[in-house]
């Protein structure tokens, strides 16, 4: 490895910007005649609006404007959708009720957008906005997923009989009822998995440019993925076709899920500019961000995991009610189907399976991927039950898991997916050792000593990523493909753009991605640059989520690369007589192997474009494109290890030491991926200590709706974390790559409870695991 | 609307604003400086941190016209003659951010934190001195090691020109 290439801990190109003020935010692009609107949202959980009285806001200054669902109805936008169909196992499909930009008849949660105001200034906008009355019949709401399917629960939306909106199995519930039946120990729990605000950093924000000459519309977005966001627009909401509606992604502050999805508010901004002939930009309040943003997780299980004589595991057999909230967001059904059921074999040969999942509406924010997705849930439940288990059976946590590892590969679980490569014992020894494990009961007698309760935990997670080969999840309901495009443009002076279909919010791609290009060419860094996140430069892409732009993005780049080196070789043969298959490229030069004979890679980009001297019949140029569609998910696997001591008057919790050790197969740069685990692991501690969305169950108000009242993790919270990295290539992409953006959030939360119910001697405890609750767990168990 | 009139990264700026302008949105709209972010609205997040008068402060829990007169450095204005701060150095060097939003906010935080501390940090002190600034990227890690290695190189700094 160079210091520049693949493997090296390189600083990143984008920091500069960044650390001197420069980084371009969606808020802080401003364009001649810009407006600012405000949106009025819906202070009830549930209600029928009567009427909106506009009068005397519309008169008050600065206004140009105030508008409601109606008039965007009228003009033809489109419902919200979900785009991934789920069947029922009854075959039914999905009931997806419909969302309207701008709800112009019910409302279902507190902060549905009703109507939106455009001023001159956002503090005339906001002013109007309390000027306008909307009249509201307000009607019973529920909140709790488990309430919301009881016979006369408040119903949502007419195409969803009792809330539901499908009822989903995967596996083979006669296997599992029968390994159950025959067991020889069960362990039986009910799991909840809190509902998590993302909470990037930047608030969404949006502004939309209508150019009435043209007829074309620009659209500034906070989004993971600018691409879908046009299609989607384009084909879904009819606000332009696609040839006539640009989407831009610039700097992003963070998504974690929460920017995937296409949003009311950035339809609302691009319809409004062209209602109002002028450019009307958007940017959520902290509050906005905690009613509007899709949350995360909100799942109750019930669970049993059957063992036989040898604590080997025979069945599993789970039933999880998802709550998705008042709507169904863009991904929302797949999230807790086949990003969450698929994962129940975790690291283990579990012979039988079976997952039956109820999703279900009520009244709070729609819910849908957030860091993980799914797969937090499933590590959740999986990895509290195998501790539960080792107390139970009286064994070590670690041995009944070594016990029960898959050991061989590939391995077809009972629930569809294909493991290809992983060693679990490598990650489990590392992270014992590096946490050392036998030193614990030395350390827990040192606390017992200051009177401080001492625990320890472990999670053995695994989770698929790099979604994902796109005919695979079109037969299970996708309704786009999960391939990843890349062009590689090389100048005539040989310094090369990269546009990639992948979008970063922190993930450092104009650094990554330039490494990988350094490193098979051999030329500077810094003569490569990045083009990402603008549908005028970009020609299509899926975008960044799922763990997918080193595993899926990259592998696109390579195949791109491969034809423009291809290229560049036939070019280089015939300029230096020799055979194209002597053609090395290394050192930035392009050599005829085993002679002195080289040409500089800018000579040969040049002689492209110069065309005075190219192979008979060769077209001038050096620029190929790829689209790369992988053969199968990636599987990141690893072993988490938490130790904490709580204090037993106050029931306060204080992380000790934290290990990850984790197989992410080939890692570019170690220093971006240590980072993305370090954030991973601060959302998972989060989950698990701090955060929860509480909603008042009988009036539906956000309780937790500021960071006053919601508990982001904050630099006191947390230890330093201790991190190795074991290596098992993904035989599916050509760079071996597995992926790394989601392992922390996965793998951390069921260590930590894990760890504090030993060192309460209570495994009743729920997320967030504030002192409060443990406090009381604690003295329950005394 | 009142007239207010600030030195910002040494040039003298003055602009008509609403009483009820918050510094922030003063910085951010009138002067065209969006280094400056705005993450929360309940002054809890520290994007928004400047420094006035020498001290860090978060610029939305302050009005405009309170500020009129005073001295404020932004984000913009601490590289100086093209060269970075050893705190913006130290982020780059440590990987001290990713997507760059909190980023602004931490780095003048962690640059007065230095100061006052006399360049002497324990990691629980800089953990502690943090405690105003949301960061949801990098789960604080390397924002701590990139302060408490700032915090050495300023001392070396210092020690050097003495």
């Amino acid at each position: 490895m160079g210091v520049e290439g693949i493997g090296a801990r390189v600083t990143r190109k984008e920091d500069k910007r960044f650390l001197t003020g420069k980084g371009r935010y969606t808020d802080d692009m401003n364009v001649p005649g810009m407006k600012h609107a405000y949106f009025i949202r819906s202070p009830h959980a549930h209600a029928r609006i009567k009427g909106i009285d506009m009068a005397a806001a519309k008169a008050m200054p600065g206004v140009i404007g105030i508008l409601e669902g109606k008039q965007l109805k009228a003009d033809g936008i489109g419902n919200l959708i979900c785009g991934w169909m789920i069947h029922s196992k009854d075959g039914s499909p999905m009931k997806m009720g419909a969302w309207r930009p701008l709800a112009d008849d019910t409302v279902r949660y507190v902060g549905d957008a009703v109507a939106v105001v455009v001023a001159d200034s956002l503090a005339q906008a906001r002013d109007a906005a309390e000027a306008v009355v909307v009249d509201y019949d307000v009607l019973p709401a529920v909140i709790s997923s488990v309430d919301t399917l009881k016979p006369g629960a408040p119903q949502l939306h007419p195409e969803a009989a009792s809330n539901l909106i499908f009822d989903w199995e995967i596996g083979d519930g006669a296997a599992a009822d029968a390994a159950i039946a025959s067991a020889a120990h069960v362990t039986e729990m009910e799991i909840v998995n809190n509902r998590l605000a993302p909470n990037p950093m930047e608030p969404r924000a949006a502004l939309g440019i209508y150019d009435e000459a043209e007829d074309h519309y620009t659209c500034y977005t906070t989004s993971q993925n600018p691409h879908v966001a046009r299609l989607v627009m384009s084909a879904f909401y009819n606000v332009a076709p696609e040839h006539k509606l640009r989407v831009i992604a610039p700097d992003v502050g963070g998504g974690f899920g929460s920017k995937i999805y296409i949003y009311p508010e950035e339809i609302v901004c691009l319809w409004a500019s062209k209602k109002t002939g002028v450019p009307v930009k958007w940017t959520a309040d902290r509050t906005e961000a905690f009613l509007s943003d899709a949350h995360g997780r909100d799942h109750v299980t019930k669970v049993k995991m059957a063992f036989d004589k040898d604590h080997r595991i025979t069945g599993l057999k789970v039933d999880t009610i998802a709550n998705l909230g008042a709507y169904m967001s863009l991904f929302s059904s797949v999230t807790p189907t086949y990003l969450h059921a698929t994962l129940f074999s975790g690291q283990y040969v579990i012979p039988a399976i079976h997952a039956n999942v109820r999703a279900v509406y009520t009244n709070t924010s729609p819910v849908d991927a957030y860091r993980g997705a799914g797969r937090p849930e499933a590590t959740y439940v999986l990895e509290r039950l195998m501790e539960t288990a080792a107390r139970e059976l009286g064994v070590s946590p670690a041995e009944l898991r070594r016990r029960n590892f898959i050991n061989s590969f590939p391995y077809q679980t009972p629930v569809i997916l294909t493991y290809d490569a992983g060693d679990y014992a490598a990650s489990l020894d590392a992270a014992m050792k590096a946490a050392d494990w036998d030193g614990f009961a030395a350390r827990r007698a040192e606390s017992e000593k200051r009177g401080m309760k001492r625990g320890i935990g472990m999670s053995c997670y695994i989770e698929a990523c790099g979604i994902a080969p796109s005919a695979a999840v079109g037969s299970l309901g996708a309704g786009v493909g999960l391939w990843e495009s890349a062009e590689v443009r090389v100048n005539a002076v040989g310094t090369i753009e990269i546009l990639t279909g992948s979008h970063s919010h922190g993930q450092g791609h104009e650094t990554t991605f330039a490494q990988l290009v350094s490193d098979r060419l051999g030329v500077p860094m810094d003569s490569v640059s990045i083009v990402h996140g603008d549908t005028d430069k970009v020609q299509m892409g899926m975008g960044t989520y799922g763990s997918r732009s080193g595993a899926v993005g990259m592998s696109a780049i390579v195949k791109a690369m491969e034809k423009v080196e291809a290229k560049a070789k036939k070019i280089a043969a015939h300029l230096m007589e020799a055979d194209e298959a002597d053609i090395v490229i290394e050192g930035g030069t392009l050599k005829v192997a085993g002679t002195d004979k080289s040409l500089p890679w800018f000579q040969v980009a040049l002689a492209a474009y110069t065309a005075h001297n190219l192979p008979a019949g060769m077209e001038p140029g050096l620029k190929e494109g790829a689209f790369y569609d992988p053969s199968n998910f990636t599987f990141p696997a690893g072993c988490y290890i938490c130790e904490v001591e709580v204090d037993p008057e106050t029931g306060k919790t204080e992380i000790q030491q934290f290990v990850a050790a984790d197989d992410f197969g080939n890692i570019i740069n170690p220093m971006i991926v240590e980072g993305q685990v370090h954030g991973g692991i601060a959302q998972g501690v989060g989950q698990a200590l701090l955060e929860g969305v509480h909603y008042d169950t009988t009036t539906g108000q956000l309780l937790t709706a500021s960071y006053m009242d919601y508990a982001m993790p904050r630099a006191d919270d947390l230890p330093s974390f201790k991190l190795s990295h074991q290596c098992t290539p993904a035989p599916s992409n050509p760079l071996g790559i597995k992926g790394c953006g989601e392992a922390g959030a996965i793998g951390s939360p069921p260590a930590v409870i894990n760890a504090i119910t030993d060192a309460i001697g209570n495994n009743n405890l729920t997320m967030p695991a504030t002192p409060e609750k443990v406090w009381a767990a604690l003295n329950a168990a005394r | 609307m009142t007239k207010v009139t600030l030195t910002v990264n040494g040039r003298t700026v003055s602009g008509d604003c609403e009483d009820r302008t918050l510094l922030v949105h003063f910085i951010r709209e009138n002067l065209a400086l969006t280094g400056t972010h705005v993450g929360c609205d309940t002054n809890q997040c520290g994007a928004c941190v400047v420094h006035m008068d020498g001290k860090s402060v978060k610029s939305c829990s302050i009005l405009a016209v309170q500020a009129s007169g005073s001295t404020i450095t932004t984000i913009e204005g601490l590289a100086q003659n093209g060269e970075m701060h050893p705190v913006q150095a130290a982020f780059k060097e440590n990987h001290g951010l990713q997507c760059g939003f909190c980023t602004p906010g931490m780095v003048m935080t962690a640059v007065d934190m230095i100061e006052r501390h006399g360049c002497k940090l324990t990691e629980e002190e800089v953990r502690a001195g943090l405690e105003g600034n949301i960061c949801r990227c990098t789960g604080y890690h390397n924002i701590v090691k990139s302060v408490l290695s700032a915090a050495d190189q300023m001392a070396a700094n210092r020690q050097a020109a003495e």
